[in-house]
């Protein structure tokens, strides 16, 4: 894997996918592996602060999972109205701050970019935690990691994406990482809702073809893994439109009768109804162990930035 | 001949900058783009004949020297613009505007949702050249792609 070792990472922020090359990336998942089931004193002493400008249950408690066992501390504030910007306080300067009191910084914020301007403002590490409909690398990785895991490698496997691919950043940034690697994708979802343009593009740029289609059925058989995204009614200018697709793209145990052995069905969470509870005692229901890997690649990451590996 | 019409006016400058072949209307944009305020004397043409172009605008800025990395900016506004240096009446370099990698401060992200819209900084965007000549725009911070006339200029 070239020159890339543990040291290549430290001090550095992870604001987007795309500051990742192949290689970092296949480094990352890796070096994960170590912390499957880690817990212990590894980052004693060190301070993990979460500055969350917007509410997330996964992605913040995981972050603090994360840190917490691998023996740091965290703060931080889960909202804005309890942190400064409630004052008029700038993000600059927020960050500012919170870079004296802690050793690495986990933003999440609802306009697209602010992660980037907070790692520029920081000297400390900044992970993105989610801006906007822009990127959550975090997010990303624990994906890559999942169907690394359950395939053994990241080449050779049919990707369905399934349900709301226009506003779905974390689709967006799988498709882009996985353009490193080499696989199949299927892109389903009404024709509303569909991957924007300059993704497809992003595709056949890299000499890679996908099929697309409204019908699940239609492809579903091919796949290996199926990765279900959750259709927002408001996304639908006309609510009359959002009833025809609405159960369209609802897994059930009858409509998985056909599909490969080995499918995995991951989703990003929370779920509504587009995967029945029904569905999670069937093999293919990957995404709660999804969720747990969100903790595993986490402390890799922290612990990688900070400069204090296993 | 309109060619001598244009050496005439380009030599009635005794020492300065020249932005030739401007798109038409576009003038003005223009310095507001390089950012040139009061000390230099400036003439500015709109809607002169061309016969490249049909019509043209041109910039003619006095006792002062521009450098090819400020007329830069001005590929974003007409990709043809040229850029003489006159030094004593006579044109001493001549160069085509070439748009920038890296553009800075110059545009504003059309990304209503973009951290650049509501915090002072300055803007950032990638210059990606399509492969069918087009130009697109990529913001550093929201990463969003836009295409060139989809952006406005600050």
């Amino acid at each position: 894997m070239g020159n890339i070792t543990e040291k290549s990472f430290k001090g550095k922020d992870l604001v987007s996918i795309r500051d990742l090359s192949k290689e970092e990336i296949l480094f990352i998942l890796n070096y994960a592996k170590k912390f499957e089931n880690y817990r212990g004193n590894l980052l004693s002493g060190k301070i993990l602060a979460t500055i969350f400008y917007e509410p997330s249950t996964r992605t913040r408690l995981s972050f603090e999972s994360s840190m917490l066992s691998l023996g740091g501390k965290v703060l931080g504030f889960s909202s804005s109205s309890s942190s400064s910007v409630s004052k008029g306080e700038s993000l600059w300067d927020t960050v500012k701050t919170v870079e004296g009191y802690a050793d690495i910084i986990v933003i999440r914020h609802p306009l697209e970019g602010a992660a980037r301007l907070a790692s520029e403002a920081s000297s400390i590490p900044v992970i993105n935690g989610g801006d906007g409909a822009n990127q959550h690398p975090t997010q990303t990785l624990l994906d890559l990691y999942t169907i690394s895991k359950v395939r053994e490698g990241l080449d050779n496997f049919k990707i369905g994406f399934l349900g709301d691919l226009k506003y779905g950043r974390t689709v967006h940034s799988l498709v882009q990482a996985l353009l490193n690697f080499d696989c199949d994708f299927y892109f389903i979802s009404p024709e509303v809702l569909s991957l924007p343009l300059g993704f497809k593009e992003e595709i056949r740029a890299e000499g890679k073809s996908f099929v697309e289609t409204e019908n699940l059925l239609d492809v579903l058989s091919q796949l290996d893994i199926l990765y279900v995204t959750r259709i927002q009614r408001e996304r639908f200018p006309d609510p009359m439109e959002y009833e025809k697709v609405k159960n369209v793209y609802i897994i059930t145990p009858d409509i998985l009768k056909d599909v490969k052995k080995d499918l995995k069905i991951l989703h990003p969470m929370p779920r509504v109804n587009e995967i029945l509870k029904e569905v999670d005692k069937l093999p293919y229901a990957e995404y709660f162990n999804q969720s747990k890997n969100g903790v595993t690649i986490r402390k890799a990451l922290i612990s990688l930035l900070l400069g204090v590996t296993l | 001949m309109k060619e001598n019409d244009k050496t005439i006016k380009v030599s009635k400058l005794k020492n300065g900058t020249v932005i030739d072949h401007l798109k038409p209307g576009t003038a003005i944009k223009a310095l507001h783009v390089l950012g040139i305020e009061g000390g230099n004397a400036i003439s500015i043409g709109m809607y002169f004949e061309s016969e490249k172009m049909g019509k043209k605008d041109i910039l003619k800025i006095e006792n002062k020297e521009l450098k090819p990395h400020e007329v830069n900016k001005i590929a974003l506004i007409s990709p043809n613009a040229t850029l003489s240096i006159i030094e004593n009446y006579e044109v001493k370099k001549k160069r085509r505007a070439y748009l920038p990698d890296v553009i800075e401060g110059i545009v504003k992200c059309g990304n209503p949702n973009c951290i650049t819209n509501y915090e002072n900084i300055r803007t950032k965007f990638y210059v990606i050249k399509v492969s069918n000549g087009e130009i697109k725009l990529r913001c550093h911070y929201c990463e969003r792609v836009f295409k060139k006339d989809e952006v406005e200029l600050i």
